[in-house]
């Protein structure tokens, strides 16, 4: 039997019964409410998703290394508010200055936090914490607590994320392009199978050659880079930035990412699972209203489909563990 | 005929289609050890777990002191008098050893536990194995050879009348085993039924009195140890004979590839100084502690040194560690075989940073075939494999580099006989071509029969150098001893 040497074959098997499962809700709100289908509908669900999709992508990488960001959100936020202020202060700048901005200052704040796990060799979730405090506070000194308000956003700076192409906006086009970058890089760059690596078993990737704690910091930094530019498109969307925006919104990014099937152990996940995970939860989050549902019960349902994710995968491997055993 | 302590009949057991045991039978009488042989796969693990109440068997007689019994769970297992020594020791790190010795059934008054009972009764159970270590001690703190003993104390804490010891020297150097021998002496002489499970032969005609034989799942024979040769033993546990264990090539040592002069790193080793020359298999024996995998670590670059040099021939290409621990060090579990062998050459398989599938699966695949890995293909995770199997992904994974220096840090410990032939033949055929080998093992048979020249190595210094005709076990034991 010839069969690829995917490092993670089970997860491909997982990604498929999720499509499935994700086309199953699909097809049962649209059969309850034949408009959910109407294209129209659904490029405003991809362009509601988008960002978590980014998000989440980008945090997939930095779970995958045994870490995690719960500064994502802070971030975004500080350099949402650093790119509204930039827009009020050069007007007539363009968008182009705006996107290196915020990648450049995002970036910088996500290898911040992986200097501090890579070289001080401090918890992750520590770290974070402690970042996402001090990012939230940084807006907050920054603004003095102001807001900047759609008016004193240049146009351009406003319309540049809903610009339509083909019926999708820029946005949405923008999460395909990073999703379909990130479903071929994992698969096929040398980095990325170091990352695998380094997340599975960190001391055999160092016998390998490896450094792990190098590998967490570039999760971190790209993490962090896709954070920033991620505020300017959240700022753009929503036509205002002050020190709250997407406030707990890391809980969701994480959310969608073991509803995806990241391990949180690190060592395993797929882009494609994270999509999906993304997708999930922006076909419930659109769909609660229609049915009449609360959106509070949101929340109740995300964290339902991540314990039962959670319980299958580990179902899966008590099953294969009885094998093991077997053999033994 | 004596009565047996403990007798099991045609037990079976099967999981989701893999028949793990069929007919396997095993009788151990009062103050008698019993070693139970069998290469792994053979059913001595799943067998284990039946008696420790972990498994269920589908069908099949246990019989106790004469009366049928069945071991529902581990509680009803202690309840019997059924103990097991570990090959890990599991052990509660941050809680004392008399807590250790009584985890789950304190012994309590008035519905709370009983503190100075528990520690005079720890301190007792340890003093009757004459243990070098106290009971309040964390047991973090006790050596593996230590928390060994206080598995067993803890068997013995419960009355344990039947003791299984799985693998329990895997890890142990020379003296700590014997220690361990010691006890388990005692323990026979006082009238306990005991099963022995070791890859080790020399062990088992040292140590025990009868022997059982399974070959999948199947008992093949059992008797006494008197009558029976190692050969015989491992001709049974294969199903064929064994013509060479040591498939030693002679060859005539080449140009020299590495030297190392006057190495060392604090606190783990000093002074060390030797040369590989091409074609050579170097042994370098040593108990456990005495500094070897230190050096190893050093010459691969894990560490580094803190005195001395080590330089590499120009035309040797580079050094392979191929680690003792290998689920910690050697494979990255969840990944499939050929990721696990493309680890290490991605920077040849993958020119700018673009892995090809296609490629990875056709170098594994080639490996498989010449390391006779059983394996179902290229795409199957690594952690589904034994651990022989293991071992022979993660020595492909530096050969395919295609290193001039190739060491071995106990390569074969913990596998079975078939495994650890073709571990030693693909070491033997490396040399052949030219390469240097320097195999760390406490396996002294091993030592002796693939090694052109035994390094011995003592509390960190290397303390003797013994050409092959030179070498024999007790030579090298005096060496590495501090005798």
């Amino acid at each position: 039997m010839s069969a690829r040497p995917l490092h993670f074959s089970d997860n491909a098997r997982r990604d498929i019964a999720f499509a499935v499962l994700t086309a199953v809700l699909f097809l049962a709100v649209t059969l309850a409410f034949p408009g959910f289908a109407a294209p129209r509908n659904l490029a405003g669900l991809l362009d509601d998703t988008a960002i978590l999709i980014m998000l989440a992508l980008g945090q997939m990488l930095v779970i995958m290394g045994r870490g995690i960001d719960l500064s994502i959100a802070a971030n975004l936020a500080l350099c949402g508010m650093l790119a509204a202020l930039f827009s009020r202060a050069w007007p007539d700048a363009g968008v182009l200055p705006v996107l290196v901005l915020t990648l450049g200052a995002g970036g910088l704040l996500g290898a911040c936090n992986g200097l501090l796990v890579w070289k001080l060799r401090l918890p992750p979730i520590v770290v974070t914490l402690g970042t996402m405090s001090i990012y939230r506070g940084a807006i907050y000194l920054l603004s003095k607590g102001a807001w900047v308000n759609e008016n004193e956003m240049s146009r351009e700076f406003l319309a540049f994320p809903r610009h339509e192409f083909l019926g999708l906006t820029v946005l949405s086009w923008l999460s395909i392009v990073v999703a379909a970058a990130f479903i071929v890089a994992l698969q096929r760059l040398k980095v990325a199978r170091d990352l695998y690596a380094a997340g599975g078993n960190p001391e055999a990737a160092s016998y390998s050659g490896i450094d792990p704690g190098r590998m967490q910091f570039l999760a971190y930094t790209i993490c962090g880079a896709i954070a920033g530019v991620c505020g300017y498109f959240w700022v753009a969307k929503f036509a205002v930035a002050y020190t709250d925006i997407a406030l707990g919104f890391e809980l969701s990014v994480i959310a969608a990412c073991l509803i995806g099937g990241v391990a949180i152990a690190g060592g395993a996940g797929t882009a494609a699972g994270v999509v999906l995970g993304c997708l999930f939860i922006g076909i419930i989050r659109s769909s609660l209203p229609l049915v009449g549902i609360s959106a509070f019960w949101q929340m109740f349902i995300n964290g339902l489909v991540i314990l039962v994710a959670v319980l299958l995968s580990a179902r899966q491997r008590q099953f294969k563990r009885t094998i093991l055993e077997a053999r033994a | 005929m004596e009565h047996s302590l403990l007798t099991l009949t045609d037990i079976r057991k099967s999981f989701g289609g893999v028949r793990a045991l069929e007919r396997a039978s095993l009788e151990l009488p009062r103050g008698a050890v019993t070693a139970l042989i069998g290469e792994n796969g053979a059913g001595k693990s799943t067998l284990v777990k039946i008696l420790s109440g972990i498994h269920q068997p589908d069908g099949g007689e246990i019989l106790f002191d004469g009366d049928a019994v069945r071991i529902p769970n581990p509680q009803a297992a202690r309840a019997l008098g059924i103990g097991v020594v570990h090959q890990e020791c599991l052990a509660f790190d941050n809680l004392s050893v008399a807590e250790n010795l009584f985890i789950n059934s304190q012994p309590m008054q008035a519905g709370l536990v009983h503190w100075r009972d528990l520690r005079s009764r720890a301190t007792a159970v340890l003093r009757d194995l004459d243990a070098d270590f106290d009971a309040d001690l964390p047991a973090g703190r006790l050596s593996i050879a230590q928390k060994h003993v206080m598995q067993i104390a803890r068997a013995l804490t419960h009355e344990s009348r039947v003791l299984i010891f799985d693998e329990p020297t895997a890890s142990l150097s020379q003296r700590e085993c014997a220690e361990l021998f010691r006890i388990v002496r005692k323990l026979r002489d006082a009238g306990c039924a005991l099963l022995f499970i070791s890859h080790k032969f020399d062990e088992v005609f040292e140590l025990a009195d009868r022997f059982a034989v399974f070959r999948d799942g199947v008992s093949v024979r059992a008797g006494r140890l008197s009558d029976v040769t190692s050969d015989e033993l491992i001709s049974l546990m294969v199903g064929r004979p064994v013509s060479q264990l040591f498939p030693k090539l002679e060859v005539q040592p080449g140009a020299e590839l590495l030297r190392v002069e006057k190495l060392g790193r604090a606190g783990e080793f000093e002074d060390v100084s030797f040369a590989l020359r091409a074609g050579e298999i170097v042994g370098l024996y040593g108990l456990v502690g005495a500094g070897r995998t230190e050096l190893a670590q050093v010459l691969f670059g894990i560490n580094a040194a803190s005195s001395g040099v080590f330089t590499l021939a120009a035309d040797a290409a580079g050094i392979a560690l191929v680690p003792e621990d290998r689920q910690g060090q050697g494979a990255v579990l969840p990944f499939s075989v050929a990721a696990n062998i493309a680890l290490p050459n991605l920077t040849a398989l993958a020119p700018r940073g673009w892995c090809s599938p296609s490629r990875e699966s056709e170098l594994a695949s080639q490996w498989i075939d010449r390391l006779g890995i059983k394996a179902h293909g290229p795409g199957q995770t690594v952690h589904q494999l034994s651990g022989g199997n293991q071992q022979k992904v993660v020595i492909a994974k530096w050969l395919a580099r295609k290193p001039g220096v190739l060491i071995l840090d106990e390569p074969t410990k913990g596998i079975d006989v078939g495994a650890k032939a073709a571990v030693h033949a693909v070491t033997s055929e490396f040399a052949r071509a030219g390469g240097a080998v320097l195999m760390i093992s406490s396996d002294l048979p091993e030592i002796l029969g693939m090694s052109d020249r035994v390094l011995v190595m003592r509390r960190g210094r290397l303390r003797g150098q013994f050409m092959r005709a030179q070498a024999t076990s007790e030579v090298l034991l005096r060496a590495a001893s501090d005798a």
